[in-house]
Order: structure tokens, then sequence, then C-alpha cells
């Protein structure tokens, strides 16, 4: 494995075996000293091209934990602001000899463009709508700690489809792995062409929950609102919202999850967020342990390494 | 014996096929008493003792070691376990992953580990192991038993407690478990 771009580049088996590794990096996490040398001397490069706080802080805190350097590119204090191209400022880091770029950038295919152009490894830390798969991966983690397997489970995703990268990867990987995956969202909110994805569609939340064994929820960009594709959250949070009246829909044994960063009271009450049914704090922690165990698999041995396990 | 898929054993893949037998279990159960006796008579009995097997091979031998040693001291050894892919020295030289569980139940700090290998080669996973200790606490003291002492050394390491010494050529492989110690060579699938 050279670079992550996408779930679809790991299928089942890729997937299974990076979280064969997490449980590894889950235990070094936990350690006195949560630090291994593993990747000793190698440099991990964050390239955000977009506002982000968990997800580059979680790469970054992966890769210290593995022993390597870290370099961070922000916006806001980097060259782009002199008008630097995408593609000398990739060129650029690779010269210096970076080993991977961790990408986030606000138009889709971004990381796939700039994997042509480096010698690095590439991760796609979210592009565009499109993906971000090492969300997919630690909630695939997180599920399988909760409820031991995704096979056969029933998975709702709540809420703005359309312009969420974490809905598009997680579809892919709940669904690889067994999963019967449902979307819930109003129709202005939901992807065209949805008969191609191995979904079932709902626009009715309360008859969805009783059935399912993980509820996702979706932040809803509060930008949506200006572009009249709801409403008003007020409108949106009766209908879609995970209220604390509504949780209680939810079976005994089910989870709530959330990809952070979240509006609360918008598409989740506070007080479902902070309950026992709630593994948010999980999916942050084991973010960190699947970010390393995709870094040591791409930059551990000459890339070649199996990722089968074993 | 049934032959063995051995992954990480150098070249790396391939089906243990034996060609003679060293030690049969009786033979393993009498070495790994005689260890036992030894590690009481050097620490003075188990008090702060940890027992910790290397992922795989040493783990089913450190086992059976606490075992002998509780049998014949009446009192409990913590046993650990230690998976030391993330400290070996080759990875970048070929793909390392981890085998198994790294679970190590009691603080190290001031405490006599006895770790357990199988087979001691180059001295480079023990190596590896001492490195990966050390993130665990800072142990009194560090013994290392293995059931073969096979030579081919690469670095300055000895063991304690050797269960057979046994010289060997660089290219054959030796097979290890509680149902006995084989000598053979790795076939490639």
């Amino acid at each position: 494995m050279r670079h992550l771009l996408s779930i679809a580049d790991l299928g089942r088996v890729g997937i299974e075996g990076v979280l064969r590794l997490t449980d590894s990096f889950v235990e070094v996490s936990a350690r006195r000293i949560p630090k291994v040398p593993a990747l000793r001397g190698k440099t991990v490069a964050t390239v955000f091209y977009e506002d982000s706080t968990r997800t580059r802080v979680s790469f970054e805190t992966a890769a210290k934990r593995l022993s390597a350097d870290t370099m961070t590119v922000t916006v806001g204090t980097s060259s782009v602001n002199k008008g630097e191209s995408l593609r000398d400022t990739a060129e650029t880091l690779d010269a210096m000899g970076v080993d991977a770029l961790v990408v986030r950038h606000a138009s889709a295919g971004v990381p796939f463009q700039v994997a042509n152009w480096v010698e690095a490894s590439v991760v796609n830390a979210g592009d565009g709508w499109h993906e971000h798969p090492t969300q997919a991966l630690l909630d695939c983690y997180t599920i399988s700690e909760r409820l031991g397997t995704l096979q056969d489970k029933r998975i709702a995703i709540v809420g703005d489809i359309k312009h969420s990268r974490v809905a598009r990867s997680n579809v892919l990987a709940f669904s690889l792995l067994g999963a019967e995956v449902t979307l819930v969202g109003p129709k202005t909110l939901l992807p065209p062409n949805l008969e191609r994805w191995p979904v079932e569609v709902s626009s009715d939340l309360d008859a969805v929950l009783p059935k399912v064994d993980v509820a996702y929820l979706l932040r809803l960009q509060s930008e949506r609102q200006t572009e009249a594709l709801i409403p008003s959250l007020r409108e949106y949070t009766a209908t879609y919202g995970l209220t604390r009246d509504r949780a209680r829909l939810l079976r005994d044994e089910a989870i709530v999850m959330h990809a952070g960063p979240m509006n609360r009271g918008v598409e989740l009450a506070p007080e479902v967020a902070d309950s026992d049914v709630s593994v948010i704090t999980r999916q942050v922690a084991n973010g960190v342990a699947v970010r390393m165990a995709v870094l040591y698999l791409l930059l551990s041995g000459d890339g070649e390494a199996p990722i089968d396990g074993g | 014996m049934a032959e063995r898929e051995r992954r990480v054993t150098p070249p790396y893949g391939g089906v243990f096929v034996p060609r003679s037998q060293v030690l049969d279990a009786d033979g393993v159960g009498r070495a790994l008493v005689r260890i036992a006796h030894e590690v009481l008579e050097r620490n003075s009995g188990v008090d702060d003792l940890v027992v910790v097997g290397l992922q795989t091979g040493g783990v089913p031998l450190a086992e059976r070691l606490a075992d002998e040693l509780e049998r014949i001291e009446g009192s409990e050894v913590p046993v650990g376990t230690l998976d030391v892919a993330f400290y070996r020295d080759d990875i970048g030289l070929r793909p390392v992953l981890p085998e198994a569980a790294t679970e190590i139940p009691v603080d190290l700090g001031g405490r006599t580990v006895v770790l357990v290998d199988d087979v001691l080669f180059t001295g480079r996973t023990v190596r590896a192991a001492l490195d990966a200790l050390t993130d665990f606490g800072r142990p009194r003291a560090v013994q290392l038993a293995v059931m073969v002492d096979r030579g081919h050394r690469e670095l300055p390491i000895r063991p304690d407690y050797v269960g057979k010494n046994l010289p060997t050529r660089r290219d054959e492989v030796v097979d290890v478990s509680l149902d006995g110690v084989h000598i053979g060579e790795l076939v490639k699938r």
C-alpha cells in the first residue's frame, strides 16, 4: 500500500487488515509511555487547505507516537498566500524528503492529483464532498469495538448526506464489511444517483431508529441554511435531529455516533451526546490508533507490507 | 509432528518441515522444570518476579515456566506477553507486523523480569524486547530464558537460562513448542 486515497483502494480485506493492526496501537496508546520507535527518521507533513482541529491533531499525535517527525503546513501561514500553486507546494515538500503528505482540500480529487506528483505517500484527510477514509476506518473500528462486528448490523446515517465526505467513505466501508446502511435525510440533502449506492433511503427517522444498531449523525453545515436547502434549523432539528425524546426509540444496545464537530442541539441533543449510548469520545480516541496503523502500513517497510496482517 | 506455518522466521514465510527431533515433549518439560529451579535459586524465590513471553514462540513456554514456579514456591507469578514488532531494527527491510497482543499485567518498575523466548539466534529480537520493556517501567533486572540457544549472535547478548545448546547452520530452522524441539528447513510455498 503506497497511498490511502479512498476506502475503495482497501477493499474488505484491506479494511480488516487495518483494523487488526489498530488493536496493537490501541494497546500502545494505553501504555504509560504511549510511544514506539517504529517510524524513527520518517517525516510526516500535514497539508491542510481547509480548517480542521481534530483530524490534523489526530494525525500529528499518531505520527509522534510512532516517533516520526511532523510538520504542519496550513494555508494561513504558508506560501500559498503568496500564490504558490498546489503542485509547487507538494513538490517542495517532496524535495525536502517528506515521507508522507496528509492532505485535506476543499476540492474533490486533490489528494489523488498530489499522489501523481510526489514520491511521498499521500493520505487523504478529506477532499471536498468526496472521501475521508481514515474517518471511515475509525468508525468501523469503534463499531466493532462496541458491537463485535459490522456484519449484518443495521446502520442509519442521518442528515446532510449530499455534502458529506464522511457519509461517502462510511457507506463504502460499512457495506464492504457487511452492514446494512440506511440513509435518512431531507430530499434536498440527499445526493442524486442514489440508486447506484448500496443503501436504503428513508425520510422518516422515527420509523428507522427502532430498527438500527447504530445511529450515525452528520453535522448540519450551517451554510446550507443560507442555500435554502432546509427551511430552518429548528424545523431540521424537529424532523431529523436526535432529540432526547427520539433517542428513546433506540434499542437498548444501540449506539450513537458523530464525526464531529457537532452542533449541539441541532443534529444531536447534548443530553444524548453525553449519555452512555454515545461513543463519540471513543471515536476520537480510536482515531489516533487507526491513523497510527495507516501511517505504519504506509511508511514501514518498502511499501510492500502485506495488509492481511499476520 | 505436524508441519507448521512459519511466517516470521527467516527467510520469512513458508512451511517448516522437520528433519530431526532434538527434544521430545518430556524433554521440553524437564528443561522447564530445571530452568524454574535455576530462576528460584538465582532470585531466592519469586518475590517481585514477572515472567514475560515473547510473541509468539515464547508465550506458551512462559506460561509453563510460571506454572512450574508457582508449583514449587506456592505463590502466584504474574505472566505477560510482549510483541516487539514496533521496536525491531529491520522495519524498512521487510514487512514487520505485530503477530499478537502485548499484555504486561503489572508495572515493571523495581521488578525482576524473566524474558522467555523459544530460540535465541541473532539476538535482535531480544534487543528489541529490552527496548520495549523500558516503556513499561524500569525493571530492577532483566534475565533471559530460552529453550534453545542456536548460536550465530550478531549482538552482545547472552541467555541466563538455556534449555538446550544446539549448534546449527545458519540456514537451518529450529522449531520449538511444548511438543518438542525440531531441526529442519523452511519450504517456500
